[in-house]
């Protein structure tokens, strides 16, 4: 799993029938400092998270196990909303 | 998943039995504001998504959970076109 911030979300209309009543949120990969690392990717919210909030991600296949029976088509999802990061300095 | 933009189609005669009939598209990774970045790639169409149109693809073993893919030899399904993104300010 990532750490990632919600940056923004997708509107999409036509879309697979697996997807429908599904949040798409823009995430931007985080380090545990807080700064941006990698390349922003869109991801399924199958916890509630909104715009501005720390949360963490699975990637692959796992994705979709939060909707399970449901197979949805997603190789990212948000699966926590990160309270606080600690990382002692070492 | 990634945003894309379609640039183009693919038109393959010879392939595995399992794509036959599925329409195959040229898509460039893009970021959220547009932006291109990063390699082409072939994407399966499962929402009849067209050239300049920017959709949502997935990636991976995934791929194959669209709509009609499963068992599918494809890494990288369309799944959904894109009306808008909307992207906070100063991200």
């Amino acid at each position: 799993m990532q750490l990632a911030k919600v940056i923004g979300d997708v509107v999409v209309t036509r879309k697979d029938d697996a997807l429908h009543g599904i949040r798409l949120m823009v995430l931007q990969p985080l380090a545990p400092d807080g700064s941006a690392i990698g390349r922003t990717l869109v991801a399924v919210d199958a916890i509630g998270a909104g715009v501005g909030e720390t949360v963490f991600f699975v990637r692959g296949k796992e994705a979709s196990f939060p909707f399970y029976p449901t197979e949805v088509p997603t190789d990212a999802g948000i699966v926590g909303i990160v309270d606080q990061v600690d990382v002692p300095r070492t | 998943m990634i945003l894309a933009r379609i640039v183009g189609t693919v038109v393959a005669t010879r392939k595995d039995p399992r794509l036959v009939s599925n329409k195959l598209l040229i898509a460039r990774p893009m970021d959220p504001h547009g932006k291109a970045e990063g390699n082409y790639l072939v994407a399966v169409d499962t929402v009849d998504a067209g050239v300049g149109e920017t959709v949502l693809i997935v990636s991976g073993s995934s791929a194959r959970m669209a709509s009609g893919m499963k068992d599918c030899p494809v890494d990288a399904a369309i799944v959904g076109i894109v009306d808008a993104v909307e992207v906070a300010a100063g991200d």
